[in-house]
């Protein structure tokens, strides 16, 4: 990807999350536009550690829990104001990446899988048993950022939906251009050598132990930040973000879109947001479709639906 | 000491049916280095198929043999319309594919059964048979029993036929297999029809005791797959004593620490294993190539 790139891949997306309002038919529209946006975030995450790095979580979405949960807990325990709670379960789901990163990241492929999946089941473990603390599976309330109320102050009155679309969409601006510059930077350039061959990459120098653990921390981040976000503008949060199906959605938004690339990650995802939405009609048959999607993407679109799709009109232009 | 006794019995007894599943994710990963996610749901559809058969007036042998028949069958038809197409994809794509078909697999029952928690007569009755001031329930001992038959029987097959060699030459190189003129494909349709087979005998055998729903293969095969990792995956061994382990590490947790966590501890034991020995209990050491 060449700097050109970049910023084609940043400007389609702040195009995208600027005029997609216009075509809102009711404020609905906004509330999945912004989940889409926080799903997105923790993907893009995912697109560092297993697209560049070529490592596989079954567990990120402990991380989402942690960063959710900080924002509920914080504010009421500690007194922190929530945008800074937001910041304290980044920090933690970071070190705590940083701590179990280190042994299991010697794992590879499904022995990493289910080392993962064991910490990601874990955390959500703790958090549905710690009544006392979390209000066990029935979840807890999580305080209002405050900020929107302070935008009205100043005299821009803007709803619920308008004001958390915006937001998400400004943090995943943020952290896809983050994501983007680190592709091309040397971790970057690092992390896609190992993910070619391990031991080539060590031979040339990468720090391979060091470089995959990078990956790790920084995806963590990513997910923790997504589940503050979701738990401020929901304003509930109950255990199921963290959650083992939690984690195989986020791999599968990172897979569907295609693994390589920030604006695949954001279609991925968008896709298996509005998914529940569009079939909440059939409720019935929502599982099932949702399956047979997983199923199919994977065997006839290996590389995921937007690299496909871009080969598909390549080809055609030729 | 009685307690202890209780507790190794309810472990011996969910530990059986863990080193089922393990043993199915065994023959599996083994004919195709796929970690099939969708094993817990074999479980499911043994003790499913048997119930409603079986309410339907079959006898409750012949209602077994028809879920295990058709489970194996769905196991068959899960590999050709989903694995072989899928063949070399890195394994993120093979592990939402499997997870993607097991899905299916719990939409589609719910769809045709219901979502009610079932159960069907115990084979020998509902008498507890009391050992050493402890007891044990007869179907305990069957699952138990199911357990151990199912790795003799598997043991034998690998080590003793033509075609169990077969399987673990596919396993150990597939091109190189074929060139000695073994039919891969019949190799990879016979594991998935044995796995299946095994996971839905294992549902039928352990339905008395826990009750099934259309939702209880997730945690089975995560623990299952814990138990194969736990015992080295690819080793018919290590899934029988990694699921008998898990079983017990569960039921003690359970029985002196706190039984809202006896399902972390389980996972607490996989981590440590994993960090202390990177290739399970009975795993072989791998080299990469580069």
């Amino acid at each position: 990807m060449t700097g050109r790139n970049k910023w084609i891949s940043l400007g389609v997306l702040a195009v995208l999350i600027a005029l997609l309002p216009l075509f809102f038919p009711s404020g609905y529209y906004y509330r999945v536009g912004a989940l889409i946006f926080v799903n997105a975030l923790s993907v893009v995450g995912l697109v560092i550690l297993i697209g560049y790095a070529g490592q596989i979580s079954l567990g990120h979405a402990g991380f989402a829990g942690i960063g959710a949960y900080a924002c509920a807990l914080a504010p009421e325990h500690l007194g922190l104001h929530p945008a800074l709670a937001l910041v304290l379960g980044a920090v933690v789901s970071g070190v705590m990446a940083a701590l179990i990163g280190k042994p299991i990241l010697r794992l590879k492929g499904y022995y990493l899988a289910v080392a993962t999946l064991g910490f990601g089941i874990l955390v959500s473990m703790v958090l549905t048993n710690e009544r006392a603390l979390t209000g066990g599976p029935d979840g807890m309330n999580v305080a209002d950022l405050g900020l929107r109320s302070l935008l009205r102050d100043m005299g821009w009155r803007l709803s619920g939906g308008e004001f958390w679309y915006m937001i998400c969409g400004v943090v995943l601006l943020v952290g896809a251009w983050l994501a983007l510059n680190l592709f091309d930077s040397p971790s970057g350039r690092a992390m896609r050598a190992l993910h070619g061959s391990e031991v080539a990459a060590s031979t040339v120098g990468v720090d391979v132990p060091r470089q995959k653990l990078r990956a790790f921390v920084i995806s963590a981040v990513y997910a923790s930040v997504a589940g503050s976000l979701l738990a401020l503008q929901n304003g509930y949060i109950t255990p199921d973000v963290a959650g083992f199906m939690h984690s195989v959605e986020m791999v599968t938004m990172a897979v569907l879109g295609g693994v390589g690339s920030v604006l695949g990650a954001t279609f991925g995802a968008a896709i298996l947001t509005l998914l529940p939405q569009v079939l909440t009609v059939f409720a019935e048959y929502e599982q099932l479709v949702l399956g047979l999607v997983m199923v199919l993407v994977m065997i006839f679109l290996p590389q995921g639906l937007l690299p496909s799709i871009a080969r598909r009109l390549k080809g055609r232009d030729e | 000491m009685d307690a202890l006794l209780q507790f190794l019995f309810s472990g011996l007894t969910v530990g059986a049916v863990y080193a089922l599943v393990a043993l199915g994710f065994t023959i599996i990963y083994n004919a195709s280095d796929v970690v099939n996610f969708a094993q817990g749901e074999f479980v499911m559809l043994g003790g499913m198929i048997t119930v409603f058969t079986y309410q339907a007036g079959l006898p409750l042998p012949l209602a077994a043999v028809v879920a295990i028949l058709v489970t194996s069958a769905l196991g068959v038809a899960l590999n050709k319309l989903a694995i072989e197409p899928a063949r070399g994809a890195p394994v993120v794509s093979l592990i939402i594919i499997t997870i993607g078909a097991s899905i299916v697999i719990r939409g589609a029952t719910q769809l045709i059964f219901d979502k009610q928690l079932h159960r069907f007569p115990s084979f020998s009755g509902d008498d507890p048979i009391h050992v050493l001031g402890a007891t044990i329930l007869p179907q305990s001992l069957w699952v138990i029993g199911g357990a151990l038959a199912v790795f003799v029987g598997l043991w034998v097959f690998f080590t003793r036929t033509l075609t169990g060699k077969a399987v673990l030459a596919t396993a150990n190189n597939r091109v190189a297999a074929q060139l000695v003129g073994i039919n891969t494909g019949w190799v990879m349709t016979l594991s998935f029809g044995l796995s299946a087979a095994i996971g839905a005998f294992a549902g039928v055998l352990v339905t008395p005791i826990t009750l099934v729903g259309y939702d209880v293969g997730v945690a089975l095969a995560l623990k299952g797959f814990a138990a194969a990792m736990l015992g080295g995956m690819g080793n018919p061994k290590g899934a029988l004593v990694g699921g008998l382990l898990l079983g017990c590490f569960e039921a003690l947790t359970a029985g002196y620490l706190s039984s809202q966590y006896k399902e972390a501890v389980a996972f607490i034991v996989i981590l440590a294993v994993l960090f202390v020995m990177p290739q399970g209990l009975f795993g072989s050491k791998s080299t990469e190539r580069v």
